[in-house]
């Protein structure tokens, strides 16, 4: 039987939650780094968030950027070294609440990065508060009664918002399954791909479990990501090679 | 070499490029725009990027991602804009990485106005964002000034890893005058310390440097102690034998220069110290001072005072110390003299707690 090997990236185990998605996306996106030969040549532009943790267990270079900024530091690092692979590490806060703005702006100007964004609809690493992904009615510390769309705002959906401009590759996948983790694998390594070619911006959104701050087990994590949270957020690609596939 | 007639901003944008100066990233802030407009056109002709960032929160943080590359990098602003790069000048100082920053100074709070002002001194000179950093603070008073410290500001800044700020104004900026520029420099980006892939080497992590130093508590306070002792600048002018000095920079030292001619003329001892460094504040340049000096006088373009703060700190509150302000208005050098001349003859003893 053939053996998996764990990737020479993850140069130390994750420091996650037990359960936690992040650990599962890390897996994916060094294994995709290594069979494109990319291990070298990346640099992770780092949220704020908790995968700030993946700083001294996954083994490219890193810049950590401030909360919300990665998109713009990916953008510094990738103008002036073209020649890297030039990622972000982001969840669904950093990306979508305070850095909605630099997020954008990467897709609008089509920059040649490739962004990974988790979302597990919640602050995790603040404790648990709401997130502009989190679903209506769901409990969080900051809408302890739920979440009032009619007060603040229905979840937001960003490949809703990125699939009209002229970006290289959407897609978005979820960790509740192996079959939707071979997905995700596939998602990433093609908005990779898309990069390296000079295909312009990619993004891949990862729905993840925070079982911590969901307070729930991980199974029910994964069938509450199945049976609740895709139906907000359908998975599959969206634009591929610049022309959208939904349409 | 030939003189060109440049103005303020579009020099420091030209002295920027031959430093070695590859990446700017900004966004549009009157008084500083034309150095967006010059770079715009003038860095893809040698090979760089400039880039209209959507905000200055943007543009500071691409400025942090160029120069983690290893590239030389810097962003400009002025008045809220200049706010809005705290954030990021703090991580990249804590990630100690060279940068250079430009801040144009403009008056008021809030919103403001465009015409010069000195307001911004506590907000550079004190670290401007959160935590334990400083900046070295140049303060250009020409256009050739402007020029020879941008040099110096990218060198120095790839010496102590450590961002620096040009403290420039409106008056400054826009104002044209002769300059000499310096040959074109090219600078290796390939650090060892860059992110551009680990290339078979260990990974690098640019992230606050004090998750990876033992007593960084120590470490870095000997970092800016060592800065704060070896990168003193000033110009003194007839400090010698004067009863009364002023202190001022930039724009405001100009007037003062032409103050203490005057005072000289009618027999008057009028001194100047002017600050090339605002951090580090020149406390040596006091000693050069005359012992018996009956007071200092800050002139400054604020509407409170800040430059006197750091006068009273290196004179160690034994000399007193004044201040003559300008804010909206632009004091004329004879009115400094006159001030100066009010201070000598007061009856009252001078002191520091009567301001
Ligand atoms: C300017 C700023 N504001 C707030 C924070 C605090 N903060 C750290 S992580 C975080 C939210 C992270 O949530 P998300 O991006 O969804 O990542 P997760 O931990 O869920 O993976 C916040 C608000 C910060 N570090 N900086
Ligand atoms: S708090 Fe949530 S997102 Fe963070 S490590 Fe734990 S499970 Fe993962
Ligand atoms: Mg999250």
């Amino acid at each position: 039987m053939a053996q998996k090997l764990i990737p020479e990236l993850l140069v130390e185990d994750n420091k996650f939650c037990p359960g936690c998605g992040h650990g599962i996306v890390n897996r994916v996106l060094a294994e995709v780094l290594e069979e494109l030969g990319l291990a070298d040549k990346a640099v992770g532009s780092l949220a704020v968030g908790c995968g700030c943790l993946m700083m001294d267990t996954f083994g490219t270079d890193w810049v950590q950027a401030p909360h919300g900024r990665a998109a713009a530091v990916a953008v510094g690092v990738k103008r002036v070294r073209p020649e890297c692979c030039v990622f972000t590490y982001q969840g669904d806060g950093d990306s979508l609440a305070i850095g909605f703005s630099e997020t954008m702006y990467a897709a609008i100007r089509n920059e040649n990065i490739t962004a990974i964004i988790v979302n597990n609809g919640i602050f995790g690493m603040t404790g648990g508060q709401m997130a502009p992904t989190s679903l209506p009615g769901q409990r969080t510390t900051t809408s302890p009664k739920g979440r009032d769309a009619a007060l603040t705002g229905q979840p937001l959906n960003i490949i809703n918002q990125m699939k009209n401009l002229p970006v290289g590759y959407l897609a978005r996948g979820s960790v509740d399954t192996a079959k939707e983790i071979n997905k995700v694998k596939k998602y990433i390594r093609t908005g990779i791909e898309t990069q390296m070619k000079g295909g312009g911006y990619s993004m891949i959104e990862i729905l993840s479990p925070c079982p911590t701050n969901w307070k729930m087990t991980l199974q029910n994590s994964l069938d509450h990501i199945r049976s609740t949270v895709r139906a907000t957020y359908p998975l599959g690609e969206f634009v591929k090679d610049g022309e959208r596939t939904d349409a | 070499m030939s003189y060109r007639l440049m103005k303020g901003n579009d020099a420091l944008a030209e002295a920027a490029v031959r430093a070695g100066c590859r990446f700017f990233g900004g966004y549009p802030i009157t008084p500083q725009s034309e150095i967006l407009e010059y770079l715009s056109s003038r860095l893809p002709e040698v090979g760089g990027t400039f880039l209209q960032a959507e905000s200055e929160l943007s543009g500071i943080n691409m400025v942090y991602g160029a120069a983690a590359a290893g590239f030389r990098a810097m962003t400009s602003s002025s008045g809220p804009g200049f706010s809005l790069l705290q954030e990021g000048i703090s991580y990249i100082a804590s990630a100690e990485l060279p940068a250079v920053i430009v801040d144009v100074q403009r008056y008021g709070s809030g919103l403001g106005d465009i015409f010069q002002a000195q307001s911004d001194y506590h907000q550079a000179t004190r670290g401007g964002g959160h935590g334990d950093y400083r900046m070295l603070v140049f303060a250009p008073s020409s256009v050739q000034e402007s020029v020879d410290l941008m040099g110096l500001a990218f060198d120095k800044a790839e010496q102590y890893r450590n961002p620096c700020l040009i403290l420039s104004d409106a008056s400054i900026a826009q104002m044209m005058e002769p300059v000499k520029l310096p040959e074109m420099q090219e600078v290796d980006p390939d650090k060892p310390w860059a992110a551009k892939g680990k290339n078979g080497g260990d990974f690098k992590r640019i992230t606050s440097t004090m998750y990876y130093i033992e007593d960084f508590d120590g470490y870095i306070k000997a970092k800016f102690d060592s800065m704060a002792a070896a990168e003193q600048r000033w110009e003194n002018v007839e400090v010698e034998d004067a009863d009364i000095v002023l202190v001022a920079y930039g724009i405001s030292s100009r007037i003062c220069k032409e103050a203490v001619a005057i005072a000289r003329s009618r027999g008057i001892r009028l001194g100047l110290l002017r600050p090339i460094t605002l951090w580090p504040f020149p406390t040596n340049a006091f000693k050069e001072v005359n012992s018996e000096v009956k007071a200092y006088l800050t002139v400054e373009l604020s509407a409170l005072p800040k430059l006197e703060d750091d006068v009273k700190i290196a004179c160690e509150m034994k000399t007193p110390v004044k201040h003559f302000l300008g804010g909206a208005n632009i004091p004329e050098s004879s009115a400094i003299v006159e001030e100066a001349v009010s201070i000598l003859n007061s009856r009252e003893e001078v002191s520091w707690l009567k301001n």
